[in-house]
């Protein structure tokens, strides 16, 4: 009898203390990301540690990056957010932040500073470019050339891609006006500091499409990442721009005949966003792990699987090698300094502003 | 050498061999994209290319390595094998049992009983994104594929009682989500779902994937209702059959290859279905279509290829199966086979 009620006692406690735990959070996470090597680094770097730590929790991937802006606010119509959090490009982190989708954070309080206590915004620096954002990796797109077509003299400078003379054959370029508009004008003799006032003229842009009316009937548009390694790989194309790390994955992993053309790479950010107004469980998960998930050795570990720079300050000296291969990652870094010699710098705020006409521009002037 | 009669024409001629090349050209255009993908599945590199190696047949060129991909290392294929050959074994037994002797076909209980219990053993604990989507599309095509034939027929025989009032309405009604544009049917599902609390649950794309399936329930349940004679059901009143019985051994038997065509239907319709599931499910749901469809977005890999032929061979399995099954039926009947 005595056995039996005490028995019921620990039980109940048990339940009880159980539920305060679900109480205050959640078990599940649903994160979303873009699939690919590059979800299966942060699974490495960020969530088997994690599992590993919080037993009982479990993490769902969704690979809707792509769709991110339109799914949130889709779900937000429904009142219905089934997403945790969610990894996107610095763009779209500005416009979820602006329509009120994405949580804004204090970034010195929810996040872990550096091992030498340096607050984490000042560890992050300019990445966070908006209140909702917290960084965690720079990437480039730049241009991977196949090293057994382009003859004697590899590609050593952006402009390449308009000599059709020196370097023959068909062209990848991403189907947007992001980076190429600037890539032409800086080819057709703009310097590099007036790009944007140039672009920000009629003239500009007409002057920027001329130059790309020079290579379009060579040009292959791509739209998802995977595409320019794929036509490398095959030899369709002799040069096409993508992600860095795509191409890191197609010369290291792969041991595709193909050369990296660092020179006015185009710098961008990939970060997390927390979507707004989570319930207070979900919200309280989801914080713990962001948290972990952006210390200074996370990041560093995450450049063990892909070739993409940790957004820390405090996380560059900790990159080593890659997990497999034992190689040494930092020449492989867009941030390294043998490649970021001389970068492009993409500018969010003015294509956040000129984005919609410029868009329409472009699309005009590839139906003709 | 040909069947041409010795009196005909230059233009019978010519038409006789264009027609067959017409022909060959046709039969080339629907097979290859099928064909091809299979010597690319075995490529030994992550892309969709033919490579030297692969040209020159040199053995270095190909590999199993999407096939592993595909299939993981987790599961638990080898205890799933032994419970189901365990329950082949007795299920045979039972029958060599009850007809007095084992036969040369006591074999096929044990085989697939064998292979259903390595298959789900499989996909049990298995975490590999590709056994995930299997499994969660083998959780809903069946529950979709029950609750439409349910559905549907019931549907099917009320409409074509000449008494309904309303039935051209009704029944537009209930085939409109064939008609509609999917993506149409999906956007309203979403908001409808979400509202309600079903977007994002098993229950919830089980459930959009039913109604996908009944369109096609109903028309081919009502097309074999056409040649059904109603005073059977009356001659089984008659007899002091209630309308339940009446239902189960009189209509049922004899509308079954409507209903069986029509669930087949439902169930292809749910285990090649991409859009609705994206709008109606989560990730939790992830069936293998939508599997394939962010496979293809964001990492053009081969174990698309893999997964691709698998299903290819899987298909021509079951095609094979049901042709055997039918002459052997025609057989058992005294028909030839046509």
């Amino acid at each position: 009898m005595k056995l039996t009620k005490t028995l019921m006692a620990s039980t109940a406690l048990t339940v009880a203390a159980g539920a305060v735990v679900a109480e205050d959070m959640a078990m599940e996470m649903t994160l979303v990301s873009w699939g690919g090597a590059y979800q299966a680094s942060q699974h490495k770097a960020y969530v088997e540690p994690y599992l590993a730590a919080n037993p009982g929790v479990t993490v769902t991937w969704d690979e809707s990056s792509g769709e991110a802006v339109a799914k949130l606010r889709a779900m937000d119509e429904a009142g219905n957010v089934t997403w945790d959090l969610v990894d996107v490009v610095a763009s779209d982190s500005m416009r979820l932040c602006d329509e009120g989708l994405a949580e804004e954070l204090a970034h010195d309080d929810v996040l872990a500073s550096a091992p030498d206590g340096t607050s984490a915004s000042d560890d992050f620096g300019d990445l966070i470019v908006s209140d909702c954002f917290v960084p965690q990796i720079v990437y480039s797109t730049t241009f991977g050339y196949r090293t057994d077509l382009v003859g004697d003299t590899a590609p050593t400078e952006i402009c390449a891609i308009f000599d059709l003379e020196a370097y023959p054959g068909k062209r990848a370029l991403q189907k947007r006006p992001i980076d190429n508009m600037e890539w032409a004008l800086y080819c057709d003799g703009v310097e590099k500091d007036a790009i944007y006032d140039t672009l920000g003229t009629p003239e500009g842009v007409d002057r920027a499409l001329a130059k790309l009316d020079t290579i379009k009937d060579q040009v292959v548009w791509w739209t998802a990442g995977a595409e320019t390694p794929q036509l490398l790989a095959d030899g369709e194309v002799v040069m096409g721009s993508t992600f860095n790390g795509r191409l890191f994955s197609a010369i290291a992993e792969q041991n595709q005949p193909i050369g990296m053309l660092w020179d006015m790479q185009s710098f961008d950010l990939d970060g997390w966003i927390v979507p707004a107004n989570l319930p207070a469980d979900r919200k309280a998960r989801v914080m713990d792990f962001l948290k972990f998930a952006t210390d200074t050795q996370r990041l560093a570990d995450q450049a063990k699987y892909i070739s993409y720079g940790p957004a820390r300050a405090s996380s560059a000296p900790l990159v080593g090698k890659h997990e497999e291969l034992g190689i040494d990652m930092a020449p492989h870094m867009p941030t390294d300094p043998a490649n970021a010699g001389n970068v492009h710098v993409y500018d969010y705020e003015w294509w956040a502003d000129n984005r919609d006409d410029l868009d329409a521009k472009f699309q005009a002037w590839l139906a003709k | 050498m040909s069947g041409l009669p010795p009196y005909a024409t230059t233009p019978q001629r010519v038409w006789y061999y264009s027609f067959r090349v017409i022909c060959a050209l046709i039969f080339i255009f629907l097979i290859t994209p099928i064909i091809i993908v299979m010597p690319l599945s075995f490529n030994a590199q992550d892309f969709f290319t033919f490579t030297p190696e692969m040209l020159r047949l040199d053995p270095e060129g190909y590999s199993l390595k999407h096939y592993r991909d595909m299939l993981g290392s987790d599961g638990n294929p080898v205890t799933g094998l032994w419970i189901g050959l365990a329950i082949g074994v007795a299920w045979a037994a039972f029958g060599a049992y009850r007809r007095g002797g084992l036969t040369a076909t006591s074999i096929i209980p044990v085989l697939v009983f064998g292979l259903f219990g390595l298959i789900i053993g499989k996909l049990t604990g298995a975490t590999g994104d590709w056994m995930v989507a299997l499994r969660n599309s083998l959780k809903i095509a069946p529950m979709a594929t029950l609750l439409s034939v349910s559905f549907g027929t019931l549907a099917a025989i009320g409409l074509s009682q000449s008494h309904v009032p309303f039935r051209r309405a009704i029944m537009a009604i209930m085939i409109s989500p064939m008609i509609v544009p999917l993506i149409i049917s999906a956007a309203g599902m979403y908001f409808f779902y979400s509202r309600i609390g079903l977007q994002g649950t098993y229950f919830g794309v089980v459930l959009a994937h039913a109604a996908l399936g009944i369109p096609f329930v109903i028309i081919t349940v009502t097309a074999t209702l056409v040649g059904f004679d109603r005073s059977l059901t009356r001659a089984a009143a008659n007899m002091g059959a209630d309308p339940v019985t009446t239902f189960f051994r009189v209509q049922m038997p004899l509308i079954l290859p409507g209903v069986i065509s029509g669930g087949l239907f439902a169930f292809i319709t749910s285990f090649d279905e991409v859009v609705v599931v994206i709008f109606v499910g989560s990730a939790k749901q992830q069936t293998l279509p939508w599997q394939m469809f962010t496979g293809l977005r964001e990492q053009i890999s081969p174990t698309i290829l893999a997964v691709a032929t698998i299903l290819v061979a899987i298909s021509i399995a079951l095609l094979t199966t049901v042709e055997i099954l039918r002459r052997r039926s025609e057989k058992l009947r005294g028909m030839s086979p046509s």
